[in-house]
């Protein structure tokens, strides 16, 4: 039962430590089309708290009020939605859970079988995709999701298009979001089709470090205890988080990355071996929005070695037979390439 | 704190701190099976959870019972929209006998609605028989308070005593009874020392404290309830034994907390020499420790819950595959309506359904009209390596089984192979590796494989043979491939007998080919062994002599022989 005056939730500035994490978060809600961010590791390190804080971190949208796919202006509208309020609202940007048993209709939207069966109308019922729509999409356990499903979000994101085609309906309508999943590798792998389509990976482990480890809990504790209060301390951090991030999607734009730079993107993606330009081009995207979050006029090497093992290490062939993780292989690499 | 009086006092306190608030301590999970025990802690969890409704949960619960959905029959009996509610959509508690049967993505539901959720507890019950059996991490992870009543005894668990007045008073001081930076430390660094790696485990144990605290009237955490935190929270957790401060510096890649909390005989863990701040609370961590801790740690590595494993075991066969034609059925469990063929099968009746209610604006459809979808689909294979690993020249052969198991991993996917790992060696077999798509998982656990000792050959077929059953039940096609070289030694008792060996391994075999599983008997000796192939007959499966196999010839052979 969700009480309205419940308290937000756990701060995104007040979450200790783990920042490539946050690192990685904030820069695909700069750009957008870095392609989301996948977080791999162990139970409890905080992956789920950095969402659902990040949902209260974003600045808000503008979108027309009636429209289930949250477009921006009345044109863009898809023509089966009949309109009922079009005036211009600003919403949170939405950020949409994908439960692990989430049948396909819901998924994708489906006929309103409630309306066919009662009042024999074809509706069309909207399904998350299409309330993920310029927000983010949050699957836990994302190894676990069923292979179905899998299939479907990769072509959906892909092509950043719901279309449906079943049931004598045909609907489409735009469907461009942030995917953002986490899970455990111990559970099962990700198929290396769905890797590809995460822009960043991060992999996050409980902090080794015992101070840290007392922050995390005493900063935990004090919001389990008085959410209200402690969400208020951190509202300052947040905002400044948030000016920051808008700053730097104005400032994204005038970002200069010299050839120089596209060469060094383009020399470490070749000496890891990785597949396709999809590495260099995240690489790069990310590195920029960096820059932009930075205040930097250029993309520089230290950027690139920032953002490289989230943005390569998931993109490596899978060598069974290497010991070394990937993460290990990407920094060695970059060392030899970057100097 | 020792003795079964002593320890049937803290499940009491356990069960006090738990009903005191519900949702911050998140649940308990409770190891044992059902009996006499078991049905007094119960009945007393029902007691003092007096003030919240408790629900009944099934492991294998469809999504429309854990989160409602559109009751068909309802609304095309009403013609009006009609909902049902599902049980996560209440408030409680939730009690999850059986929880060891909890499937990874049933786990993955509740620990999620236990995330989201600031008014939804659960009690599991842990009836796992086996070591291998039990609750599954995402969800024991959650769950605060780890009770073990496996091997308690009726005798000293009289009746859980609650005084409710005194509950409810608790509940009023709990939110007074302040937390002093000094216990918060101490808590960590004693989570630390003992390997819990989950940040949320501190937190749980300073809730657990804060109870024990606002029970006792208190208004500060005082020792009694520091101590209760780690018995009760901390030490079922425990991956290691605490040690001197520097180990906590660099723990080992963190395993998964073993909670099987079976009760192996087995070595007492050695006391080691301490030197921390935390003097008092570690002293009685180890005194808490489970005993079998050493005996868990290591079978942690190969032990790992099957429940876990891999992903995509199940196959429905109504989401997907080559379509078969529509049934009757009803909707629920993820089955999809074909909305044609219950649409045709109700046209005819239109006429007679409009006279008879005298509704003539709308269709009726009756719920005996409603079609489901069906798809058949292939379901996984499951590569069961049997491998000798006995004597010194089969060290080889691991290694190229190992090889071999990484490689058909890392195609896993393509080709929806699932992979094991059973090694027999000395007086018997072990299961290193249970049936698992995950490579990470693989890695670990073959970093380190005894090897040496005689052929108990019939007992790793026998190994298999359960472990065939065992993927089976999973809804997976499982195959042997048995790498050896052929002269068993050491019969199915474990004892040195080679007559008896021989025909106890010709013996399972037989039994293997009865049971249907396809298998592989690849010969790794130098030159072929005689017997060998004759097994293989037995077996009805393949003789592959391959002496010098690498990995990749290896994968390539298995890949081919046991093709489905």
């Amino acid at each position: 039962m969700k009480d309205m005056k419940r308290p937000g939730p756990f701060p995104f500035s007040a979450i200790v430590g783990q920042d490539e994490m946050k690192r990685a978060m904030i820069l695909t809600a700069i750009d957008g089309g870095i392609g989301g961010v996948l977080v791999f590791g162990d139970r409890g390190t905080g992956k789920s708290t950095a969402v659902r804080g990040l949902a209260a971190l974003l600045p808000e949208i503008d979108a027309v009020a009636g429209c289930p796919v949250n477009s921006e202006y009345v044109s863009d509208v898809p023509d089966w939605v009949t309109l009922l309020d079009a005036n211009t609202v600003s919403k949170p940007t939405p950020v949409i859970d994908l439960p692990l048993g989430a049948t396909e209709d819901r998924v994708v939207g489906a006929l309103d079988i409630e309306k066919a069966l009662t009042k024999g109308e074809k509706a069309f019922e909207p399904g998350l995709l299409a309330r993920a729509n310029r927000g983010y999409l949050y699957i836990d356990e994302v190894n676990l999701l069923e292979d179905h499903i899998v299939d479907l979000l990769l072509d959906v994101a892909q092509s950043g298009l719901n279309v449906v085609e079943r049931e004598g309906l045909s609907i489409r309508h735009a469907a461009k979001f942030v995917l953002v999943g986490s899970g455990n590798p111990e559970e099962g792998e990700l198929r290396p089709q769905l890797l590809d389509r995460f822009g960043l990976s991060v992999e996050v482990e409980s902090p080794k470090d015992l101070d840290v480890r007392i922050d995390v809990i005493r900063r935990r504790d004090a919001y389990d205890r008085d959410a209200l209060s402690f969400c208020a301390d951190w509202e300052g951090a947040d905002a400044d988080l948030r000016g920051k991030i808008v700053d730097a999607r104005k400032r994204l734009g005038s970002v200069d990355a010299d050839d120089e730079i596209i060469r060094d993107c383009a020399a470490l993606c070749v000496a890891l071996g990785s597949d396709g330009l999809r590495g260099e081009l995240t690489l790069l995207r990310a590195a920029r929005a960096l820059a932009a979050f930075e205040g930097d006029a250029k993309v520089t090497r230290d950027h690139l070695r920032l953002v490289a093992p989230s943005a390569l290490r998931h993109r490596l062939r899978r060598d069974p037979l290497d010991e070394a993780g990937s993460t290990a292989r990407v920094m060695r690499v970059v060392d030899e390439v970057l100097g | 704190m020792s003795g079964p009086l002593a320890r049937w006092h803290s499940v009491n306190l356990a069960v006090a701190c738990f009903a005191l608030d519900p949702a911050a301590v998140g649940g308990i999970s409770v190891r044992g099976r059902v009996g006499p025990v078991r049905e007094r802690f119960e009945a007393g969890l029902r007691v003092a959870l007096a003030d919240s409704p408790i629900h009944r949960i099934a492991p294998s619960m469809a999504d429309e019972a854990l989160y409602g959905g559109l009751d068909l029959a309802a609304t095309l009996e009403t013609g009006t929209l009609r909902q049902t509610q599902g049980i996560l959509d209440r408030e409680g508690v939730l009690f999850l006998p059986m929880a060891e049967r909890v499937e990874a993505g049933m786990a993955a539901r509740l620990a999620a609605a236990l995330d989201t959720r600031a008014d939804l507890a659960l009690v599991a019950f842990d009836e796992g028989a086996e070591p291998g059996e039990r609750l599954p991490d995402t969800l024991s992870d959650r769950l605060a308070i780890h009770l073990d009543l496996s091997d308690h005894p009726l005798s000293d668990a009289p009746a859980l005593e609650f005084e409710m007045a005194a509950l409810v008073a608790a509940r009023a001081a709990l939110p007074s009874v302040s937390v002093s930076d000094a216990a918060l430390e101490e808590l960590v660094v004693v989570a630390a020392q003992l390997g819990v790696h989950s940040l949320r485990a501190p937190l749980q144990a300073l809730a657990i404290a804060r109870a024990s605290a606002a029970l006792s009237g208190a208004s500060e955490l005082e020792e009694q309830d520091l101590l209760l935190a780690v018995e009760l929270v901390l030490a079922p957790r425990a991956t290691q034994i605490p040690e001197q401060a520097e180990d906590v510096q660099d723990p080992p890649p963190p395993p998964p907390p073993p909670q099987d909390e079976s009760a192996d005989d087995s070595d007492q863990p050695d006391p080691v020499q301490e030197d921390v701040p935390t003097e008092i609370l570690l002293e009685a961590a180890r005194a808490m420790l489970p005993p079998d801790l050493l005996a868990r740690m290591a079978a942690a590595k190969a032990n790992k819950s099957p429940a876990g494993n891999g992903s995509g075991a199940k196959r429905t066969g109504n989401r997907r595959g080559r379509p078969l034609p529509p049934r009757p059925g009803r909707l629920g469990g993820g089955a999809r309506l074909d909305l044609v063929a219950t649409l045709r099968t109700a046209a005819p009746w239109q006429t007679i359904r409009r006279n008879l209610t005298g509704d003539h604006t709308r269709i009726h459809v009756r719920p005996s009209d409603l079609r489901i979808r069906r798809y058949q689909e292939a379901s996984d294979r499951a590569i069961i390596f049997v491998v000798d690993a006995s004597g010194s020249s089969a060290m080889a052969r691991l290694a190229e089984a190992k090889g071999a198991v990484e490689l058909l991993l890392a195609e896993a996917y393509a080709r929806r192979d699932h992979v094991a790992l059973v090694a027999f060696r000395g007086d018997g077999s072990e299961v290193l590796l249970p049936p698992t798509r995950s490579l990470v998982q693989t890695k670990r656990r073959l970093s380190s494989l005894p090897g040496g000792g005689g052929t108990p050959l019939a007992a790793g077929l026998k190994a298999a043979m359960e472990l065939a059953g065992l993927v089976r039940g999973k809804g997976m096609t499982p195959s042997i491939a048995l790498l050896t070289d052929g002269r068993a030694n050491v019969d199915l008792s474990g004892a040195a007998n080679r007559a008896q060996a021989s025909e106890d391994a010709t013996q399972m075999a037989r039994v293997l080919r009865a049971e249907g599983v396809p298998g592989l008997v690849i010969d790794t000796g130098l030159r072929p062994t005689r017997g060998l192939d004759g097994l293989a007959r037995e077996m009805g499966a393949p003789y592959l002599p391959l002496p010098r196999a690498d990995g990749q010839s290896l994968s390539r052979a298995v890949d081919a022989a046991l093709a489905p």
